[in-house]
């Protein structure tokens, strides 16, 4: 750009590309033009190798904010096309002053007058309230349509989908053995090293062996197993059902008159109905393996001692009261799942929420169902 | 002068399956071109090759001059600046609002531009491509599908590129829909000098804006203008331009001269 003053006011020649990608350029060389004394200003575009809406809105701008300071503004020939084109689309249309307000800002009625902190403090809490409420409301709901499905599923077998049900215990159960089966390993070590510290001092190692199988068997196992599987599936099936939501997929499967909660839900929770006591068998098998290898190879117990105190240590019922909780625990996992799965719509950024939610309900329900099993069995008595 | 776009002798494949093999393809400035092809000739194949999202086996593709097949890092990022992209299904960031989505470009290349600027230069394009001002607060998920479509233009055009490419642009629209995006389009490629690169199945779109065709046929392909491509001899191109969807035009076009 060059500038240079004559008798009359200023005259700016502008040269070379005024594009988007110079805009800073194009932004400095208009910032020091300074204005002050001058009355008149002439601008040349002429020489201009190029100019774009982005460069001839900040020329906009800068004719205006030279107007605005009293400068009368001259274009040295016609303006330039691309300055009536800015100059015609953002003339005000249909509504006087719609454009004028910044656009990102908040419309002046949600900004509105100071409200106090106590009554927003109150109105945040009543907001949470109500979205609590109806996300229990909704919870129920889906619950009772599942177990409509589930019943008019057993009254005509063949809507069952024998296939899909596989499918998800292969993917729920089968590929879940290697973690689980570390897991299981791992938390068996430790609390049998943990326990053989402290029973060391009493001289009652052997009992190590009783802790491992009773806390194993009737805790652990099926704890561990499904919070493995809460992070591992019930994740999937949020993401799954998600992104079909998302795609549209479960409309097309509504439009063909396919019920979604018997195509989509019903085989992901009876997949993992089945497969979740079958991976806590697994857990319980090798964290007892877990608790023979410590006592072995750090007790120095022989392993027909290990055998017979834990076969001393299982009652009939301690392996039963671990494994009947399985199959609840699944039905939690896939429905907290299948839930929020259901409820994604509009953004991607939906589905990454509602996902998180998803596991954390499922493995917060986990814990509060088993908190509720120990207290129900201690009534029983087992 | 170099060509806007440039493609010579592009090899793409995809394991056994040959998809591109040698082909040449010429863009000139502010030309409307139209890229016509069979389904699974490899439209979206030579689209995504130049956009540089997938690097092909052979072949040169430059763009303003720029081989984007040697080029790589910063230097590929500022050949991606100087051109804008629309997609079939608009793609647009289902969690930004349509303004935000139009300001993406302009924080990723623009780090001089101020927010206050931004938000008008967004508003500009957005009203440009005549969307009503209260759309650009909206959510991709709450726009029509005409809608979506003129927002992915804003979109494109945010950085004022001299080079579109439009993947199907009136696909899903209504003929009137469709009709009135030709229109839109043409009327921004005149008044930016725009070149224009487009996909597409819609013939009406074809005849309206195209001012030359390549034909995908034979995994190579055959470019001219629209005028002589209707007699190219190729029997694909035949079914295409002379099949009895395409005749109306054909009809029209012979009065017209």
């Amino acid at each position: 750009m060059e500038m240079h003053r004559t008798e009359r006011g200023l005259a700016l020649n502008l040269t070379g590309e005024w594009r988007a990608l110079a805009y800073g350029k194009i932004d400095a060389a208009l910032a020091a033009v300074d204005l002050s004394g001058s009355r008149r200003l002439e601008i040349a575009t002429d020489r201009l190798a190029g100019l774009d809406l982005t460069g001839a809105w900040r020329l906009r701008e800068f004719v205006l904010q030279a107007r605005h300071a009293g400068v009368q503004v001259a274009f040295a020939g016609t303006p330039p096309d691309q300055l009536r084109l800015v100059e015609e689309t953002l003339r005000p249309s249909e509504v006087a002053g719609a454009a004028s307000r910044p656009v990102g800002e908040a419309p002046a009625e949600i900004v509105g007058l100071p409200v106090q902190a106590e009554v927003a403090t109150l109105a945040f809490i009543g907001h949470r309230a109500v979205a609590l409420w109806r996300d229990m409301v909704g919870a129920l709901a889906f619950l009772g349509r599942l177990s409509g499905t589930a019943l008019h599923a057993l009254r005509h077998p063949r809507s069952l989908r024998p296939i899909s049900v596989a499918r998800h215990v292969y993917d729920t159960g089968i590929t879940a053995i290697p973690i689980v089966a570390l897991i299981a390993f791992l938390i068996s070590i430790i609390v049998a090293y943990m326990s053989a510290q402290q029973l060391r001092s009493f001289g009652a190692e052997i009992f190590v062996a009783d802790l491992v199988t009773i806390g194993v068997l009737r805790e652990l196992g099926v704890l561990l197993t499904a919070i493995v599987v809460a992070g591992r599936s019930g994740s999937a099936f949020a993401a799954e059902i998600g992104s079909m939501k998302l795609n549209e997929e479960v409309d097309a499967l509504r439009a063909t008159g396919v019920d979604p909660f018997e195509a989509l839900v019903l085989p992901r929770v009876l997949g993992l109905v089945i497969s979740l006591p079958l991976l806590t068998v697994v857990a319980d098998l090798v964290g007892l393996v877990g608790g023979a290898v410590l006592c072995v190879s750090l007790l120095h117990m022989p392993l027909d001692q290990y055998a017979h105190r834990v076969s001393q240590a299982i009652s009939r019922t301690t392996f039963w009261v671990g494994i009947i909780k399985a199959p609840v625990f699944a039905v939690l996992i896939a429905m907290a799942g299948a839930h929020r799965g259901m409820q994604v719509r509009g953004s991607s950024r939906e589905l990454g929420r509602l996902t998180t939610v998803a596991v954390v309900q499922a493995i917060f329900l986990v814990i509060l169902a088993d908190a509720l099993f120990a207290v129900l069995f201690m009534e029983m008595g087992v | 002068m170099y060509p806007v776009l440039e493609v010579r002798g592009l090899v793409n494949r995809f394991g056994p399956q040959l998809v591109h093999d040698g082909l040449d393809m010429e863009v000139r400035a502010d030309e409307v071109f139209g890229i016509v092809g069979g389904s699974g000739t490899g439209k979206s194949v030579l689209l995504r090759s130049i956009l540089g999202l997938q690097r092909p086996q052979a072949g040169t593709i430059r763009i303003e001059g720029h081989d984007i097949t040697q080029l790589s890092g910063a230097a590929l990022r500022a050949v991606k600046a100087r051109y804008g992209v629309t997609f079939q299904q608009g793609a647009l960031y289902s969690s930004l609002s349509v303004l935000q989505n139009v300001q993406l470009p302009m924080i990723e290349h623009l780090r001089a531009l101020p927010a206050s600027a931004r938000d008008e230069l967004a508003m500009l394009k957005i009203r440009l491509v005549g969307l009503p001002a209260d759309a650009a607060r909206k959510y991709p998920a709450e726009l029509s599908g005409g809608m979506v479509k003129r927002a992915a233009l804003a979109r494109a055009l945010a950085l004022d590129p001299r080079l579109l490419f439009l993947d199907e642009p009136t696909s899903g629209l209504d003929p009137i829909g469709a009709a009135a995006f030709d229109e839109l389009m043409l009327y921004l490629q005149k008044q930016l000098r725009l070149t224009v690169v487009m996909i597409t199945h819609d013939l009406d779109s074809i005849f309206r804006t195209c001012n030359r065709v390549g034909v995908i046929v034979d995994r190579r392909m055959e470019t001219d203008t629209l005028e002589r491509i209707v007699d190219h001899p190729h029997p694909w191109i035949q079914a295409y331009f002379h099949g009895e969807r395409a005749s109306i035009h054909l009809k029209v076009a012979a009065h017209g001269a």
